[in-house]
């Protein structure tokens, strides 16, 4: 992002700034080095692994690693890869995100739009429930699932995920639409426009930023989710980290590493796109204020 | 989303029938309520029902007989908990300190119009985006003596290099905060980047002129700035902390032994493993109250100052 501060207040010596790249430089090594190591090693046969360097290239390139982690490798007592686990996640997390950021855009719309007594004491209490810890909920919820037939399911997840999501989306929206003129919605109210028309017409074209960092944050929260992958699912509906969780854990044989890494980049895999893609204007929305800072 | 409201008909002006003017009214509250149902159910309820069953004599499943503070006598007279507790003030404080000072200085150094900024970025933030189960997973290979760092410097001809920490009691909870600092840092630093570009240039060229030191110009001037980047970082940071399950599930399963055990990672064996309902409750009942201690009075400052 190149902000328009074309003169910076702060100079600087030659020296300094070369010690800076380097600090810089250090750290991106530092942050590339698991992610490097996890490639590297995904593209080698085992032998390569347990006898040699981890950071060397392979000698003899492979995916095979890839397609055992993707279709035949262990997991738990089915030898059927991450396959199955990876559209699991897929089914519970594109309608998760989707409900949490409507309902999310909803609320923040009402609360700053359409304000009334007790409004404020409500959102703190939204905003509070983003940062309790799960472990608080998990027994009555495993109660609540177990007694409505949703134990176990993906359905089940949904729920999990969509109220516990509703906290992180209402406060997005919320912080976005307290900057948006509230005159523009008072004008069309007085020409005629109803709740809905305006949230359509008005709040949700101009609201483009904001839906992507929501969208991005309630992705990668739910897509990462474990605490309640493991403790609300079974084969059916286990979420990708789970299963993946499975597979690296697995007392049983030899350890593949090979497939492991390549099981561990499978499952960072879609939010890492979703970061390239649009991480851009997550980094963007956070910037314009979006979690204030 | 609704069809209808899309269709541009224009309505007649004049005076609407009562009902309409009085459901419009109603329409806000009607659109909020499922999701402050939902909240008040399975947060708030389910918050009552815990902090209920903890203070009976639950174990594999929820029972009701009353037992009082029976729970939370347990609970701090197990070594199990005591070292959880002891685990979670390192971890958290390290992780919290080091996130913020490594977030700070990046984004101070990043700020100073570096080249390829664009490509050093995403570069320091890409870790965010994974699950703590892939950071984990990675982290317990590179960190293992075996196969990972220690046996590269070995192949290397640093054969006297020696870093077993994951496999040590007494250090393999600093692990847990590398691979955490790892996966946390760049966000903070987006955090404080955020917070540096807002700050306006004109005072910190008047600031310049008046002959100050880029030095003191950071001390006294662009770090005091920062404070409410300093204070989302602490609050965000602190509850990440707090909330540490997976990263000990897939870097270290707790141990070796329970060097590594959290709050988190107890209260699940508890409930789950151990059929000791009443104390895992009790114990995420301290969980929740450490973290209310933290986030009310930011919440409720945050509120205030936003009427």
């Amino acid at each position: 992002m190149s902000v328009a501060s074309s003169d910076s207040a702060v100079r600087m010596s030659r020296f300094t700034r070369t010690l800076i790249y380097l600090f810089l430089l250090l750290f991106a090594l530092f942050y590339l080095l698991p992610l490097f190591v996890m490639v590297v090693n995904s593209l080698k046969p085992l032998s390569e692994i347990t006898g040699g360097n981890m950071m060397a290239l392979p000698q003899v390139w492979t995916i095979e690693p890839w397609l055992a982690a993707w279709s035949t490798a262990q997991i738990g007592v089915e030898p059927t890869g991450l396959r199955p686990y990876f559209w699991n996640s897929i089914k519970m997390v594109v309608p998760a995100v989707a409900i949490s950021t409507i309902l999310g855009a909803l609320n923040g719309y009402v609360l700053t739009k359409w304000s009334f007594r007790g409004d404020k004491i409500l959102y703190g209490l939204m905003l509070f429930a983003c940062f309790i810890p799960f472990q608080m909920v998990l027994i009555p919820m495993a109660r609540v699932l177990g007694v409505t037939g949703l134990a176990g399911s993906t359905p089940g997840l949904i729920l999990v995920h969509v109220v516990y999501g509703i906290g992180f989306s209402t406060l997005y929206f919320r912080n976005y639409y307290a900057a948006f003129p509230t005159e523009l919605v008072r004008a069309a109210q007085i020409d005629g426009a109803g709740f809905f028309r305006i949230f359509w017409r008005i709040m949700l074209p101009s609201s483009g930023p904001i839906i992507v960092v929501c969208v991005i944050w309630q992705f990668t929260n739910i897509w990462n989710d474990f605490l309640f992958g493991a403790s609300f699912a079974d084969f059916d509906s286990q979420p990708m980290t789970v299963a993946l969780n499975n597979l690296v854990q697995s007392s049983t044989g030899v350890k593949e590493y090979n497939v492991h890494f390549a099981g561990a980049i499978l499952a960072a895999l879609p939010t890492l796109l979703v970061y390239i893609v649009a991480g851009r204007y997550f980094v963007r929305g956070l910037m314009a204020g979006s979690v204030k800072g | 989303m609704t069809a209808t409201s899309q269709a541009p008909v224009a309505r007649a002006q004049g005076p609407r029938p009562d009902f309409r003017t009085r459901l419009q009214e109603w329409i806000p509250k009607l659109v909020l309520s499922p999701s402050v149902a939902l909240i008040f159910v399975f947060v708030y309820g389910f918050i009552l029902f815990t902090l209920y069953l903890s203070f009976t004599d639950s174990r594999i499943l929820p029972s009701y007989g009353w037992v009082g503070f029976e729970n939370y006598d347990k609970l701090f007279r197990l070594s199990h908990w005591t070292i959880s507790v002891t685990n979670l003030a390192i971890f958290a404080s390290l992780y919290i300190v080091i996130c913020t000072l490594v977030g700070l200085f990046l984004a101070i150094f990043l700020d100073q119009k570096i080249k390829g900024e664009g490509f050093i970025r995403p570069i320091y933030l890409y870790p965010m985006a994974l699950s703590f189960i892939v950071t984990g997973t990675a982290w317990k290979w590179l960190l293992d003596p075996g196969i990972g760092l220690e046996n590269t410097m070995h192949l290397w001809g640093w054969t006297s290099f020696q870093f077993d920490w994951i496999k040590n009691r007494d250090y393999a909870i600093y692990t847990v905060v590398l691979a955490a600092v790892w996966q946390s840092s760049g966000f903070t630093m987006a955090m404080f980047l955020a917070g540096l570009r807002g700050i306006d240039n004109e005072i910190l060229k008047a600031a310049q002129m008046d002959g100050a030191s880029n030095w003191q110009l950071y001390r006294r001037i662009i770090i005091p700035q920062l404070r409410p980047a300093f204070l989302s970082a602490f609050v965000i940071l602190s509850h990440l902390a707090i909330k540490s399950y997976d990263l000990v599930i897939a870097l270290t399963g707790g141990g070796p032994g329970r060097a590594t055990e959290l709050p988190a990672t107890f209260m699940y064996s508890y409930t789950f493993t151990r059929n000791q309902m009443g104390i895992g409750a009790s114990s995420a009942v301290i969980m929740l109250m450490t973290i209310a201690a933290i986030m009310v009075p930011y919440l409720y400052a945050e509120l205030k100052e936003r009427k």
